[in-house]
């Protein structure tokens, strides 16, 4: 498709905008722009047609099955968008709050925070949530940097260390670095857990927190998690839990009581509110007692005759968004919690699981599972035997599945696992769906036999072929 | 140069001398694990560097590669035409992919290096 | 209420594929002591039920109000076809585009986006979003300490006092040596703001010219609508422009999601957080968009990682480049000369009782000092109607009788003197 900038005609453009009706002093010469910026100059319709036509070179959850592991790429329920788009809330300044006289103008939305953190904190078996940070990384962010303050406000000044496993998210240990740590990495056990007698070994007085993911990117329970809080405690460590595979655990069982001090929500992942291509998310926060006053303020309280206010925790970590993150997302996500209840958030914790499991258990026999036959929410498959066989790799199953309507499992992630395909179903996909993709699975595996050149082609039926990466990062081009 | 002729770290690095100064790349090994290159940060000229340290960036599509410092020394030179044509690394590790020049070295640490008899043996190891 | 498609018959025959007696069992690793009756919570609620129970709490918002609040969040018009595009579920409900053959909408959306800020700010290189404006503030901080290799940051006093907050929160274990004021001697970066929070627009060409001089660079906080008519980040000299995109077609939201927006001089692009995307060919030549240079990012670098961002706004930032398609050159130009004509009319309107103590032009928002109390003067004003401004003393950044108007072109002249009015009537 043109670029929208090669659709430009001069003197064209909407009008969508009125000129002014009256003179206003021009600006001086020395503040004011040059030429005027070349932006598009071109018809509603066009525009319409424009972006509805790169809309159509896209797959997305609601026209594909999307099992990106370790995503949740779940359906965003259409009620979430209708409440999100109210305009008693898309039209509300955030400033209002930050004026007292003007606080009693949101009290609607204040109030929507305050339960969502409240919701947050029992679900995750915490103390105090908070809504600021904006995405999964972000909330991470704020949480190791909340162990920071905890451990200066202790006169804990050894404390430099971050234990992180090595089948970790990538952000875990950019975000420990980003709040001044040093990262220790723990390997995996051959079964797919953390290592435990290398966690022993790696955790020493310098270790100010352990990062960990629950299950883990393996798509495992880590079976020795108490144990790992108690030993971290006995340190003066504090634990983070990764909330991106919360979507397993849902109810069924909360990182609090598991020992963990602080945590953040996905709320795009397990609270279905939409990816967007990429965001915006939220990464909202709930802490244990022990860090309730570091949380980043201010933060929303209600006082005895109802009206919502506003409050910083006394050893805050300061603001890490500009008001209460991203308020939008968190009322989608606010509803979601709101329509599923006490009953049904369990339910899709148990859903997510057998899904899991059953895409496991029909694929087995046609792909390795490293782990065993028994998983959480997403199971972790490679391509091994077809690699070893001279067949194909995970990169020409991830492509054959785009020819087939499916999208790509992850690939190449954890690290940890050569040539992996990390399938994450989720509860809202049907049986048949579910059948209908590994079939597809099982018809490459034997492709990838009989004429594997026919699968190092796919995808022949997208709008593109497989893209040169080498030429787009050496010959840069990022923009027109 | 000839890859018999040099020494090698276990970090994939080979340095050898040429006309007095020390000449530092990565092997063919490593430029096969990275794949195509498409960018090498290169470090600054003059710039003293210990045994270990992170001296240049190697990176391809999919991955980053600290290229460390074989040996102690002072950096005198490196490899501009890089800039323009990483994938030299690629076509010509042990050549004109060269990374850097070191000047005033620690003997000591270089003669500690792996030998290429030895170098070999420890890549059949790894893969 | 939930969306779970299985039925009962559907989980008795998939438990006998997995090999298993229920779906309990299938939870076999989580301790039994460990685990969590029920949790504490509202019952559910089907789909009208929680859709009134949402209407509710929005009545419990006042939107009518007619609002001249600012502070870098501002009421401007977004046109109908913004919402409608960005509502279509291949948009909505796709994530990041990992396997970039059946994600080329997202990238080439990306592309087009970056070129458009490119265009906007007059800088080489833009990235595909940050989450908002204060966080680009301290990506572009930390950026510019990457590429001088200082840790001397100066932040001026132009600069919007929570963006400050926030790369003071962000920082606060980064051994950055973070200092007021404008001078560049040893400096990472000098951060100045255009227009500055208090309103007033400068020429920041002669302080570029310092930093380069001292070896820092000029990060430019810009606000995108102003820029049909301001000067550029780029003509001023400026080595990094990041602001916040929520005037482009984003709604206040009540604090989110926003939309951060960076850009830079093409030889910063290896030290830039955050996605890029570029273009490339197929193996048939047909041209496409990746994202590229990933080897910056966190999945790859880990600890080493530019910065630890792995997503950006691409929602937000296709409802901006979708705004920018919509009002193209001309109509970003209007929308910017109204805003700025009504600030001027009201400026001068309300003159006698509030005058204006900027000390220069500004754009869409200025600062007035009252004969009273600010908030008081506030709280007087919404009875009748009005949230007049944001008094400074509340965020650090002015006296208690000051206060921070903004007009936006939603606002009619019919508005502005029934304000002028009111707030003639609430200093007498």
């Amino acid at each position: 498709m043109k670029l929208i900038f090669k659709k430009s005609v001069p003197g064209r453009g909407t009008t969508i905008f009125d000129p002014l009706s009256q003179a206003v002093q021009p600006l001086p010469d020395s503040l004011m722009r040059g030429d005027p910026p070349a932006l598009p100059e071109v018809s509603e319709l066009e525009v319409i047609r424009h972006f509805t036509g790169l809309s159509r070179r896209n797959f997305g959850v609601d026209s594909h099955f999307y099992p990106l592991g370790s995503c949740t790429m779940k359906y965003n329920p259409r009620i979430d968008e209708l409440t999100a788009s109210l305009p008693g809330f898309t039209g509300l300044h955030p400033h209002w709050a930050t004026i007292p006289a003007a606080r009693a103008l949101c009290q609607g939305a204040l109030a929507v925070i305050w339960e969502l953190e409240r919701f947050l904190a029992e679900i995750g078996g915490m103390k105090a949530g908070c809504l600021q940070p904006m995405a999964g990384a972000h909330g991470e962010l704020a949480g190791v940097l909340m162990i920071a303050a905890y451990h200066r406000t202790r006169g804990n000044h050894g404390k430099k260390v971050m234990l992180v496993p090595d089948s970790a998210h990538g952000t875990n240990p950019a975000s420990a670095a980003m709040a001044g740590f040093s990262v220790r990495t723990v390997p995996s056990a051959p079964n797919g857990e953390i290592d435990f007698d290398a966690f022993r070994a790696a955790l020493d007085e310098t270790v100010a927190g352990v990062m960990l993911t629950c299950p883990n990117t393996h798509g495992l329970f880590e079976r020795q998690v108490a144990e790992i809080a108690r030993l971290a405690h006995e340190q003066d460590a504090l634990l983070y839990y990764d909330g991106a595979n919360l979507n397993a655990i849902l109810g069924k069982v909360r990182p609090g009581d598991l020992g963990f001090d602080v945590m953040h929500f996905n709320l795009h992942k397990t609270f279905s509110t939409p990816h967007g291509m990429g965001g915006p998310g939220s990464g909202a926060v709930a802490v244990g007692e022990r860090l309730e006053a570091f949380l980043p303020g201010p933060r929303i309280i209600r006082g005895e005759n109802g009206d919502f206010d506003l409050m910083t925790p006394e050893h805050s970590i300061g603001a890490i968004a500009p008001f209460f993150g991203s308020f939008l997302v968190g009322l989608r996500a606010w509803t979601y919690i709101r329509a599923h209840g006490r009953d049904g958030l369990p339910k899709v914790a148990e859903a997510a699981v057998l899904n899991a499991n059953y895409v496991l258990a029909r694929l087995k026999d046609h792909f390795h599972a490293p782990f065993g036959d028994r998983c959480m929410h997403e199971c972790v498959l490679n391509a091994t035997r077809q690699v070893a066989a001279g067949q194909v790799k995970a990169l020409d199953i991830a492509k054959a599945l785009l020819d087939r309507g499916f999208h790509a499992p992850t690939v190449y992630f954890p690290l940890t696992v050569p040539e992996c395909l990390m399938i994450e179903p989720t509860e809202t996909e049907s049986r048949e769906t579910l059948d209908a993709f590994c079939e597809a699975m099982i018809e490459i595996a034997r492709l990838a036999e009989a004429d594997p050149e026919a699968l190092k082609q796919a995808p022949t039926s997208m709008p593109v072929g497989r893209l040169d990466e080498v030429k787009a990062a050496r010959e840069l081009n990022c923009s027109c | 140069m000839n890859p018999e002729s040099l020494r090698y770290s276990d970090e994939y690095e080979w340095i050898g001398e040429s006309n007095g100064v020390y000449v530092v790349g990565i092997t063919d090994f490593a430029q096969e694990k990275l794949g195509d290159i498409t960018y090498v940060e290169l470090p600054a000229v003059g710039k003293k560097i210990a045994r270990g340290e992170e001296a240049a960036i190697v990176e391809s599509v999919k991955a980053a590669s600290d290229v460390f410092a074989p040996v102690s020394g002072t950096v005198i030179e490196v490899n501009y035409a890089l800039e323009n044509d990483p994938g030299l690394i690629n076509r010509d590790p042990f050549g004109r992919g060269w990374i850097f020049k070191l000047d005033g070295i620690n003997q000591k640490e270089y003669e500690e290096l792996m030998s290429y008899i030895a170098y070999r043996a420890f890549c059949q190891g790894e893969s | 209420m939930n969306w779970i498609p299985l039925t009962d018959a559907d989980k008795e025959r998939m438990l006998r594929v997995i090999g298993a007696g229920s779906v309990e069992e299938l939870f076999s690793a989580i301790p039994e002591d460990l685990k969590h009756g029920q949790l504490n919570l509202p019952e559910g609620l089907d789909e009208p039920a929680v859709r009134g129970l949402a209407e509710t709490y929005a009545r419990g918002n006042r939107t009518d109000l007619i609002s001249f609040v600012g502070g870098g969040y501002y009421d401007h018009y977004i046109p109908a076809a913004v919402d409608a595009l960005t509502a279509r579920g291949e948009f909505l409900t796709a994530y990041t585009p990992y396997q970039p053959e059946c994600a080329q909408g997202t990238l080439q959306a990306i592309y087009e986006f970056q070129s458009a800020i490119c265009r906007l700010t007059d800088m080489e290189v833009a990235n595909a979003s940050l989450y908002d404006g204060g966080t680009a503030v301290f990506e572009a901080v930390t950026m510019a300490c990457r590429a001088t290799g200082r840790n001397r940051v100066v932040l001026d006093h132009s600069l919007n006092p929570r963006w400050r907050e926030m790369v003071h929160t962000h920082a606060a274990n980064l051994s950055l040596n973070l200092n007021d004021g404008r001078d560049p001697q040893d400096a990472a970066c000098v951060v100045v703001q255009n227009p500055a929070f208090r309103g007033t627009l400068w020429d920041y060409s002669a302080l570029a010219e310092a930093c380069h001089a001292a070896g820092a660079l000029l990060v430019a906080v810009f606000n995108p609508i102003s820029l049909a008519v301001v000067k550029t980040p780029g003509s001023m000299g400026a080595d990094i422009a990041v602001g916040e995109g929520q005037p482009l077609g984003i709604p206040l939201g009540f604090g989110g999601p926003y939309l951060g927006l960076m850009a830079s001089r093409k030889a910063f692009i290896r030290k830039m957080p955050g996605r890029i995307a570029g273009m490339t060919v197929d193996h048939d030549g047909r041209r496409g968009f990746v994202l590229t240079l990933q080897a910056r990012e966190q999945h790859i670098r880990r600890e080493k990682a530019n910065s630890n961002i792995c997503s950006n706004q691409a929602l937000c930032a296709l409802r901006a480049l979708i705004y920018l398609s919509l009002a193209g050159p001309v109509g970003l130009r209007n929308v910017a000369e109204r805003c700025r004509a009504g600030a001027e009319w009201l400026k001068k309107r309300i003159s006698h009782v509030a005058p204006c103590v900027n000390d220069g032009p500004t754009f869409n928002e200025f600062t007035v000092r009252l004969p009273r109390n600010a908030e008081d003067v506030v709280a007087d004003l919404i009875p009748r109607g009005y949230v007049a401004g944001i008094p400074l003393s509340l965020v650090g950044a002015g006296a208690s009788d000051e206060l921070l108007v903004a007009v936006t072109e939603k606002r009619t002249l019919d508005e502005l003197e029934q304000f002028a009015a009111a707030l003639e009537e609430a200093c007498a």
